[in-house]
């Protein structure tokens, strides 16, 4: 039985994606919802959704309590906000958090970033397979058992056997009446992707960029996953050297010193050659640095392995230049210059926090 | 409520042969003590039903709006974490229906209908429930079936809107116009006889009659201007619209907004349902003591076995506990009706008791009335949470209750204990119920700058408090949508005089 609040409830439900929608540019560059992470809901806190009405300011209403403690003692919290405060039933101060799921949310965020639907590269190789139940056999455990089939199967035996008697119409299924559901295996081709997230931890990355990074990972992320079915990732950290990290350490990691970007790239490759074959895979790169490299030399190292090694490999390379007091600025120059006309290439500058929302849909703005 | 076939009675299970029995033996009870009431019918529902009506405000069907499914998600969750359990929901209806959880034990059914009991009576004999329609349930279908058709016709998006709007202003209502007239009905005026009138005030001022040599000595100078200015006084006044300040603001915007007739209709709907709910805020304190007063009674006199008595007195203290710093009305009123019947049945009252200063011989004071009874069956007709705290709230009962006023320190940045005077804890109570926690607010004028906008006035010195000006804002814009003139409201804001103003664009602030 639909019940009669499921419409109210997925009205509001509505209403409240709507609200997300509005307010996605605010939400994106809230670090907090990352943290909310757990499973796969994420929790959405929005302040008054509910009807305006004239009504009093609370803090310089008070009201009265029941208790023990002298003048002055602080409450434990806001009484009004226990719903009790008030002999009356006026509803406290609610801030609603709502749970959406990060499929929703990717959903929200491709709608109002209008990005387009990912085109997976033309090689559907990998094979995943289905069990679908479909068919029936003779054979199978009992919690399979057909029972319209069984009976069909009982009753046709009784009345050829001549043993049905329409005054009494007893049916009993033997062994062999007996039916059950199997299974049959579809085949389904599937594209997978892989992302590889590298960073520049230099010394000039501070708390403030890497939390720019974090965000914005966050986002891409939830996007990807949402366009494929399965997805791998792949942390790379560099400063003059580079190496592969698990996810949490990536976004933790504290490192100082120079920087060799070439050394990412070279990693990068390693790990693409050794583990994801470029026909079997698509590959998201996204290179995120403020920068500022070390000496010419190694940004034309990394040039050509851009150019003939990674590019040709990848669906797409990002390049997000996140600002920071120390860097240059220079690499996102260096590789407009040698890069120019790539069409798998995209570069981003982000200045603050307020610059992710554009950066993403720069980055995935393409479909690739 | 599973489906039914209309005409074949589903066969009950023992349980519910069970539960017909209790509710016959526990309305036996209720009546043998003089509880007076409707006929109750029990509903069995899950928590999931149970939630459902929950969020529709106790109704099985309301009018499609969303916030009944917010109040259904905000319901669910906290069912789902473990915050909160509705035991039981009862409407005023005639017959009252009521709900019982089917998770239940079977002593806490036996004390929900107890409880509920206590509240049908109090739904039927209370005078402020005495102009609410019961047959509530059948209207809100009524409402549910308008608001659908009105969404079919002319869409879901603008009809919500619509609601929307309606419900900001929800809270705009006179409690007192059910009962009494706030000004006479006037006779509508047929085209040009309006005319006239203004001819008759434009006419000489009427002279009292006098022969000719008398005339200056009755009708001297004087009197003459005293009678023109009385004149004009009653001519402006009749200018003025609406002519006396009116606080049924949803009342007036129904007579007098230029709205579509479905417009009209909803906002009618939304009016009749504030009313029909009011009451229900008005004795939030008395309705929930009058009902755990008499489950409290039916069940430790009457009902409880020796084997259930621990059950329900833990459920019974689950409802009256109070978390620290905070007032339970539960508890309250419970506790307020047993002072009263004491007070009664002793004969601590009267002005030989008021006067009396000996603190041993008030302590030992009985002088045998036992009108108690009586004198709670009493209060229970008459009063509302207002009056029945401002007369009975005694100072020794808020010192035995330990009652203090709390307010925002803002050196602490949190709420902390003010006062625990006896006169101060009560004038904030009343302050609290008084217009069931919402502002005063009227319509000061309809007219305003002979431009048709319409001017609110916000009657701050009742409570001193200040309206919360984010919610104000977004008030008047849909204050605007009905009126589709500019509004306006005069308040206080952190002491000085403000009008706040929205004129369809934007909003604005100035002093009046």
């Amino acid at each position: 039985m639909i019940r009669k609040i499921q419409q109210d409830h997925a009205r509001f439900k509505q209403i409240v994606r709507g609200r997300i929608r509005k307010n996605l540019r605010h939400y994106i560059t809230r670090g907090e919802i990352i943290g909310k992470k757990d499973g796969k809901l994420v929790s959405i806190p929005l302040p008054q959704i509910d009807v305006p009405r004239f009504r009093f300011g609370a803090r310089q209403q008070g009201g009265v309590g029941q208790g023990d403690g002298d003048p002055g003692t602080p409450l434990g919290g806001d009484p009004q906000g226990q719903g009790g405060g008030q002999a009356g039933d006026q509803p406290g101060e609610h801030i609603l958090e709502v749970d959406i799921s990060l499929d929703d949310l990717a959903q929200i965020l491709g709608e109002e970033l209008e990005l387009p639907k990912i085109e997976p590269r033309g090689h559907k190789s990998l094979k995943t397979t289905r069990d679908r139940y479909t068919g029936v056999r003779r054979v199978g455990p009992e919690s399979l058992r057909v029972f319209k089939r069984t009976f069909k199967q009982a009753l046709k035996r009784q009345i050829a056997e001549g043993r049905y008697d329409p005054e009494r119409p007893l049916v009993y299924p033997f062994r062999e009446d007996r039916r059950y559901r199997s299974r049959k295996v579809a085949e389904e081709p599937e594209s997978n992707a892989v992302i590889v997230y590298m960073m520049d931890v230099s010394g000039s990355m501070g708390f403030e960029q890497k939390e720019i990074v974090r965000i914005e990972s966050f986002w891409i992320d939830t996007w990807l996953r949402s366009q494929y079915k399965a997805i791998d990732s792949v942390y790379i950290v560099h400063d003059v050297a580079a190496k592969e990290v698990d996810r949490h350490t990536f976004f933790h990691i504290r490192e100082s010193g120079g920087t060799k970007i070439s050394s990412a790239y070279a990693l990068c490759d390693r790990v693409i050659d050794s583990r994801f074959n470029p026909s079997d895979w698509n590959i998201y790169l996204f290179h995120f640095s403020d920068g500022d490299n070390w000496g010419g030399d190694d940004t034309k190292r990394c040039m050509s392995l851009l150019r003939e090694q990674l590019i040709p490999k990848a669906n797409l390379f990002c390049y997000g230049q996140v600002k920071s007091a120390y860097g240059s600025g220079q690499f996102v120059k260096d590789l407009q210059e040698h890069l120019a006309g790539e069409e798998k290439v995209i570069l981003s500058e982000i200045d603050g926090k307020d610059e992710i929302y554009d950066s993403i849909k720069a980055f995935l703005g393409k479909g690739k | 409520m599973s489906p039914v076939a209309p005409g074949i009675p589903r066969p009950l299970s023992p349980v519910e042969v069970e539960l017909l029995r209790l509710k016959d033996e526990i309305a036996a009870h209720a009546g043998s003590y003089g509880l007076d009431f409707y006929e109750v019918v029990f509903e069995v529902l899950d928590y999931d039903e149970m939630n459902e009506v929950a969020a529709f405000g106790g109704f099985p069907t309301r009018y499609p709006h969303w916030r009944f499914g917010m109040q259904y998600e905000q319901i669910a969750k906290g069912h789902s974490y473990g915050l909160q359990k509705i035991y039981e929901l009862v409407i005023n209806n005639d017959p009252c229906y009521a709900y019982l959880l089917r998770s239940n034990s079977l002593v806490d059914q036996k004390m929900v209908m107890a409880h509920v009991y206590g509240h049908c009576d109090f739904f039927k004999n209370n005078y402020w429930f005495g102009r609410t329609s019961r047959k509530m349930m059948d209207q809100m279908a009524n409402h549910g079936t308008r608001v659908r058709r009105y969404i079919d016709l002319y869409g879901l998006e603008a009809v919500e809107e619509f609601i929307d709007a309606c419900l900001s202003l929800e809270n705009l209502i006179d409690l007192h116009a059910p009962f009494i007239r706030r000004h006479e009905e006037r006779p509508r005026t047929e085209v040009g006889e309006e005319e006239d009138e203004e001819e008759r005030f434009r006419a000489p001022v009427r002279k009292l009659r006098a022969k000719d040599y008398m005339d200056k000595f009755v009708n001297p100078p004087e009197f003459l201007e005293e009678q023109r200015q009385a004149m004009e006084e009653r001519l402006e006044r009749q200018r003025r619209f609406p002519e006396e300040p009116e606080r049924d603001v949803l009342a007036f915007l129904i007579q007098h907004a230029p709205l579509d007739r479905w417009q009209r209709d909803v906002l009618t709907i939304v009016r009749d349902e504030a009313y029909y709910f009011a009451p229900q805020g008005m004795t939030k304190i008395m309705n929930e003591g009058w009902a755990s007063y008499w489950h409290s009674r039916i069940m430790t006199e009457r009902v409880c076995g020796p084997d259930e008595i621990i059950d329900y007195a833990d459920h019974h203290s689950g409802t009256l506990g109070t978390q620290p710093g905070v007032v339970n009305p539960y508890k309250l009123g419970i506790e307020l009706f047993r002072d009263i019947e004491r007070r009664w049945d002793t004969g601590r009252f009267g002005l030989e008791w008021e006067r009396c200063g000996d603190a041993a011989e008030r302590a030992r004071w009985d002088r045998g009335l036992g009108l108690g009874r009586e004198r709670v069956f009493q209060v229970r007709k008459i009063y509302n949470d207002v009056t029945f705290i401002d007369e009975f709230l005694t100072e020794d009962f808020a010192e035995e209750q330990k009652l203090f006023t709390y307010g925002w320190d803002k050196q602490l940045g949190q709420y902390v204990i003010q006062d625990r005077d006896f006169r101060k804890v009560k004038q904030k109570l009343l302050e609290g119920l008084t217009n069931f926690g919402q502002p005063f607010i009227h319509v000061d004028n309809a007219n305003y700058q002979n431009r048709g906008e319409l001017y609110l006035v916000h009657e701050h010195a009742h409570s001193g408090v200040d309206l919360r000006q984010d919610h104000a804002r977004d008030t008047l814009k849909n204050l605007y949508r009905l009126w589709s003139r500019p509004v306006h409201v005069r308040t206080v804001m952190e002491g000085r005089d403000v009008v706040l103003s929205y004129d369809g664009k934007k909003h604005a602030e100035r002093s009046p």
